[in-house]
C-alpha cells in the first residue's frame, strides 16, 4: 500500500532527519545546561508519541483501506481504553513539565554573589554599563538622555559616576563568574539574545528586565536583537567576549567612566558656551 | 443478527412544526448579493477570505524569495520585508482561517446539520458578511496608501507599531486598527447568529449529544471568539487613540528618533496581554472547527463511527475553556512577572491531554475501519501527522524554560505554521473537497484532486519541518536577512533556499486547485445528493445544492447519533440520521 509507506516514511525520515542533520544548537557557552537537557528530554518523549501514532496510523491504512466486502467494526467507546490513555499522557506530560519547572526555578533566581552588568537597547544599537568600584549602578532616566549622556543617567547620583559606560561598543564578561544581566530599553521592545547564553529577555521601556547567566568558556559571541524593533531589527548586532579574569581587569582598566566622560563632555561644551556669547 | 444503537432511539413522532416565515428574495440582487441565506452567505464568505487569503499566498512567496535567496530581489527592502510578514500573518490568521471556518463551513454546514431551515437572524446574518468585506477593503487599501501597510509584525506590540522607525506608521497602522474593529463587529454578528441557532434552532429529535462534531468544533470555536475578541477589540481602540490622540496606554515615557516623545505613564505589557488574551483563544478558534469537522471527515470515509463520541465533545469543551488560561505562555521573556511562568506552563502542558485523547481517537477510528482513500480521507491523514508535529512542539514552546531559547527564533514560526498553518489548511482542503459535491452538485476531480494533496502535504512538511531545526541553531525570525553571524553555517543559506524552492512550488500547486474548483463546477461529474453515504442531515437534503428553506415542506426529524456506520444487522453501512428505527431492528439485549 503505498499510501500507508509514505505515511510511515514520514515518520521514519523525520527521526533520521533529527538525527543526521547539520543543523544543531550551538556549543553552549553558560550554566544552562540544564535547558539543554530538558530539550532532549521533550525531544525523547515527543518523538517517542509521533513515531508511535503515525505508525500506528500507518499500519490501519495499510491492514484496513477498503476492499470489496469489507466493513467496519462498530465501536462506539471503550471506556477503559480512553482512561488509560489519558493517564499515560498526564504521566508523559509531567515527565516534561516536571524538570522545565525546576529549571525555571533556577532560571528566575538570580544567585546572590552574581554582579551586574546593565544592557540598554536603542534602535538600533547596544550600550553596555558596568558598575564601578563600588560596584553598584546608579539610577537612570529616559528622560536624562542627551548627546553626552546616550544612557540616561542621573548627573545627581554618586553612585552613577564611577559606572562603566560602553556606547555601541563590545561587552566583556568574566569567565566563571555570575552575573544578572539588568535589561533597559529607551524607545521600543528589544530583546538582548546570544544563542550560546540560552537564556534571552525582552527589553521593555519603562522597566528593568533581566536574566543571570554564568560563562563557562571563552569566546567571542554574537549578540542579536530577538524582538521585532523596526526596520533596521536584523541590523542591530555587538558581540559580548567572555574572558579569563586577567584579561577581563585589563579590558575593565581601560574603559571611561561616565564622570570622565561627562566632565570631558562639560568642558567642550563648556567652551561652546563662552564661545557663543 | 442485532441491531445495536449507540444512543436510545425513540421513536419521534413527526414534527408539528409550524412553518418559519423566511425571508424571500424577490430579485437578483437580493438572491446572490445582498442575500439572507445562510449558503450564499457562506460561499460570499469563502469566496472573499480564499480572495484575501491568495494575496497572502503571493506574499508568503516573496518572503521567502528574500530568505532564501537575500540580496537577489532589489525589489524587496527591509521595510517591505516588515511589511510582507506583518500582512501575510494577519490575513492567514484572521481574514482567512477564522473568516472561512466560522463564516463559510459555519454558515453553510450549520443548519444544514442541525436541521434548520436557516441562521435565526438572516438579516443580521446579511451585515455579518458586508462589514466584514469592508474589513478586508479597509485592509487591502494599506497597500495603497502612502508608506503603505503596517510592518509591526502581525503581533502588532507596540511602542515600535505607532512609532516611526517602523513602516506604515502613519496610514498603515491606523487603517489595520480600523479593520480589526470592523472585523470584530462583523464577526459579533455572525457569531451570535451561529451560537444562537446551534441552541434554539435544532429540528426535532436533534439533541446536543446527538450533533455532529463539525457542528460541536464550530460552535465552541463561536462562543470563544465571543470571549475573546472583545479583547483585541478594546486593545485595537486603546492603541488608536494612542496613535491618534496621543494618549499612553501602552506608551511609557520613550525616545522616538532621538527625541523625548510626549507619551509617558503607559504599559506594553499591558498590550501583550490583551492581545494573547485574545491570541492564544484564536489559535483554538481555528484549531477547533478543524478537529470537529476533521473529526467527519475520517468517520464517513472510514465507514466507522467515530471512536469515543463523547469524550471528543468534552475534549473540545475542555480545549476551549483552558484555552483561555494560557494566554502568557507566548510572554515567557516578554519581562513579565517571571512567577507567572509556573502556573502558565503548567496550564499550557495540560491542554495537552484533552488535545492528546483527540489525536488518539482519530487514529483508533482507523482501526478496523474500512478506509477509502478518497482525497478528503487523504487530506484528513494529513491533518493528522501535521498537527501531531506542531501539537508535539507546542510542549517545547510550552514549558516556560526551554521556551526561553527557542521563543523568537524560526523554531516558533516552524511550530506555528505546522500547527495552525498546515493543519487547519489541510482540514480546510479536505472539507471542500467533501462538501464541493453538496455545494455545487458536481464532483471535483479526483486526479487532480490527488496530485494536489501530494504536492501539498508533502511540500509542506519538507518546509516546516527542516525549519524547526534552523530554530534550535538560533535562527531569529523576522529577519530580513540573517548577515554575518558565526554560529549560522552556509548550508542554513542552503536550508533556507531549498525551504524557498519548495514553498514556490507548494503555492503554484494551489493553481491546480483553483483550475480544478473552476472546471469542476461544469464539466465534473454529477454527484448526487449523498455521494459519499454520509449519515448527517446535510446530505439527506430534498435538492442538491440545498434550496432556499433547506428542507422543503418537512424539516427532518432525528433519530441517531451522527455516526451509525457499519451497524450490525443493518443492510447498508451507513443509516441516516432522520432514518427511523425498523420494527424488525428494535433493540433485543442491546448490552451484547
Amino acid at each position: 500500500m503505498v499510501v500507508a509507506l509514505i505515511l510511515l516514511l514520514v515518520a521514519i525520515g523525520s527521526v533520521l532527519f533529527h538525527i543526521y542533520s547539520p543543523w544543531w544548537w550551538t556549543p553552549i557557552a553558560t550554566n544552562w545546561a540544564y535547558i539543554d537537557h530538558t530539550i532532549n528530554i521533550t525531544f525523547w518523549i515527543t518523538g517517542f508519541v509521533f513515531v508511535a501514532v503515525i505508525a500506528f496510523m500507518a499500519y490501519c491504512v495499510f491492514r484496513f483501506h477498503h476492499k470489496e466486502g469489507r466493513r467496519a467494526d462498530y465501536n462506539p467507546e471503550n471506556k477503559r481504553l480512553e482512561w488509560w490513555l489519558s493517564v499515560g499522557t498526564g504521566v508523559g506530560v509531567a515527565a516534561m513539565l516536571a524538570p522545565g519547572l525546576v529549571v525555571w526555578h533556577q532560571f528566575v533566581n538570580v544567585p546572590a554573589d552574581a554582579t551586574e552588568v546593565e544592557v540598554m537597547g536603542q534602535q538600533w544599537q547596544w550600550s553596555f554599563r558596568l558598575p564601578g568600584k563600588d560596584g553598584r549602578l546608579g539610577t537612570s532616566d529616559v528622560r536624562n538622555i542627551s548627546s553626552d549622556n546616550p544612557m540616561g543617567l542621573n548627573r545627581d547620583d554618586p553612585l552613577a559616576q564611577d559606572d562603566v559606560v560602553i556606547e555601541n561598543g563590545e561587552l566583556h564578561l568574566q569567565l566563571g563568574k555570575p552575573v544578572k544581566i539588568l535589561l533597559r530599553s529607551v524607545d521600543v521592545l528589544h530583546d538582548f539574545y546570544v544563542p550560546e547564553f540560552r537564556a534571552k529577555m525582552d527589553m521593555v521601556p519603562g522597566v528593568v528586565t533581566y536574566f543571570w547567566i554564568k560563562p563557562i568558556r571563552t569566546g567571542t559571541f554574537d549578540v542579536l536583537c530577538a524582538e521585532l524593533c523596526g526596520a533596521a531589527h536584523y541590523q542591530m548586532r555587538a558581540k559580548v567576549i567572555v574572558d579569563e579574569e586577567r584579561e577581563y581587569h585589563a579590558w575593565l582598566e581601560q574603559q571611561k567612566t561616565f564622570a570622565e566622560l561627562s566632565s570631558g563632555n562639560a568642558i567642550v561644551k563648556a567652551t561652546y558656551q563662552s564661545g557663543g556669547k | 443478527m442485532v441491531d445495536i444503537p449507540y444512543d436510545r432511539i425513540a421513536d419521534i413522532p413527526p414534527a408539528e412544526v409550524p412553518d418559519v416565515e423566511l425571508y424571500h428574495p424577490r430579485s437578483w440582487w437580493t438572491r446572490y448579493v445582498f442575500s439572507q441565506d445562510a449558503k450564499v452567505i457562506a460561499i460570499q464568505y469563502a469566496l472573499t477570505a480564499s480572495a484575501i487569503g491568495l494575496v497572502a499566498l503571493v506574499l508568503s512567496w516573496l518572503m521567502r524569495l528574500q530568505l532564501g535567496f537575500p540580496g537577489t530581489f532589489s525589489f524587496i527592502d527591509p521595510n517591505q520585508y516588515l511589511q510582507l510578514i506583518t500582512m501575510h500573518g494577519m490575513i492567514m490568521v484572521i481574514y482567512l482561517l477564522t473568516a472561512l471556518f466560522l463564516g463559510g463551513f459555519g454558515n453553510y454546514l450549520i443548519p444544514l446539520m442541525v436541521g434548520a431551515r436557516d441562521m435565526v437572524f438572516p438579516y443580521v446574518n446579511m451585515l455579518s458578511y458586508w462589514v466584514y468585506l469592508l474589513a478586508v477593503l479597509v485592509l487591502a487599501s494599506t497597500f495603497f496608501v502612502p508608506g503603505g501597510p503596517t510592518g509591526a509584525g502581525w503581533t502588532l506590540y507596540p511602542p515600535q507599531a505607532i512609532l516611526s522607525g517602523t513602516p506604515g506608521q502613519d496610514w498603515g497602522i491606523i487603517l489595520m486598527m480600523s479593520s480589526l474593529i470592523l472585523f470584530i463587529i462583523g464577526f459579533t454578528m455572525g457569531g451570535l447568529n451561529y451560537v444562537v441557532t446551534v441552541l434554539q434552532a435544532r429540528t426535532r429529535g436533534m439533541t446536543l449529544m446527538r450533533l455532529p462534531l463539525t457542528v460541536w468544533g464550530i460552535f465552541t470555536a463561536t462562543v470563544m471568539a465571543l470571549l475573546a475578541f472583545p479583547a483585541l477589540f478594546v486593545a485595537s481602540v486603546m492603541l488608536l487613540l494612542d496613535r491618534l490622540l496621543g494618549t499612553s496606554f501602552f506608551m511609557p515615557s520613550l525616545v522616538e528618533m532621538g527625541q523625548l516623545s510626549k507619551y509617558g505613564g503607559g504599559s506594553p505589557l499591558l498590550f501583550q496581554h490583551l492581545f494573547w488574551f485574545f491570541g492564544h483563544p484564536e489559535v483554538y478558534i481555528v484549531a477547533l472547527p478543524a478537529f470537529g469537522i476533521v473529526s467527519d471527515l475520517i468517520s464517513t470515509h472510514a465507514r466507522k463511527n467515530i471512536f469515543g463520541y463523547r469524550m471528543m465533545v468534552w475534549a473540545i469543551v475542555a480545549i476551549g475553556a483552558l484555552s483561555f488560561l494560557v494566554w502568557a505562555h507566548h510572554m515567557y521573556v516578554s519581562g513579565m512577572f517571571p512567577q507567572f511562568g509556573y502556573f502558565f506552563a503548567t496550564t499550557t502542558l495540560i491542554i495537552a491531554i484533552p488535545t492528546a485523547i483527540k489525536v488518539y481517537n482519530w487514529v483508533l477510528t482507523l482501526w478496523r475501519g474500512d478506509i477509502h482513500l478518497r482525497v478528503p480521507m487523504l487530506f484528513a491523514l494529513g491533518f493528522i501527522i501535521t498537527f501531531v508535529n506542531g501539537g508535539l512542539t507546542g510542549l517545547f514552546l510550552g514549558n516556560v524554560v526551554v521556551d526561553v531559547p527557542l521563543s523568537d527564533t524560526m523554531f516558533v514560526v516552524a511550530h506555528f505554521h505546522m500547527v495552525m498553518g498546515v493543519a487547519p489548511i489541510m482540514v480546510v482542503l479536505g472539507a471542500i473537497y467533501h462538501w464541493y459535491p453538496k455545494v455545487t452538485g458536481r464532483m471535483l476531480n479526483d486526479v487532480l484532486g490527488k496530485f494536489h494533496f501530494w504536492v501539498t502535504f508533502l511540500g509542506a512538511y519538507l518546509i516546516f519541518f527542516p525549519m524547526h531545526y534552523l530554530g534550535l541553531l538560533g535562527v531569529p525570525r523576522r529577519y530580513f536577512e540573517l548577515g554575518d553571524a558565526a554560529f549560522i553555517p552556509p548550508s542554513a543559506h542552503s536550508l533556507n533556499a531549498f525551504i524557498s524552492v519548495v514553498a514556490l512550488t507548494v503555492g503554484f500547486s494551489q493553481m491546480v486547485f483553483l483550475f480544478n474548483l473552476a472546471w469542476s463546477l461544469f464539466k465534473g461529474k454529477a454527484s448526487g445528493g449523498n455521494p459519499w453515504r454520509a449519515t448527517t442531515l446535510e446530505w439527506q437534503t430534498p435538492e442538491t445544492p440545498p434550496g432556499h428553506g433547506n428542507w422543503g415542506k418537512e424539516l427532518p426529524v432525528v433519530y441517531r447519533w451522527a455516526y451509525d456506520y457499519s451497524v450490525p444487522g443493518a443492510e447498508e453501512d451507513f443509516i441516516p440520521q432522520n432514518q427511523p428505527p425498523r420494527a424488525t431492528q428494535v433493540v433485543q439485549g442491546a448490552a451484547s
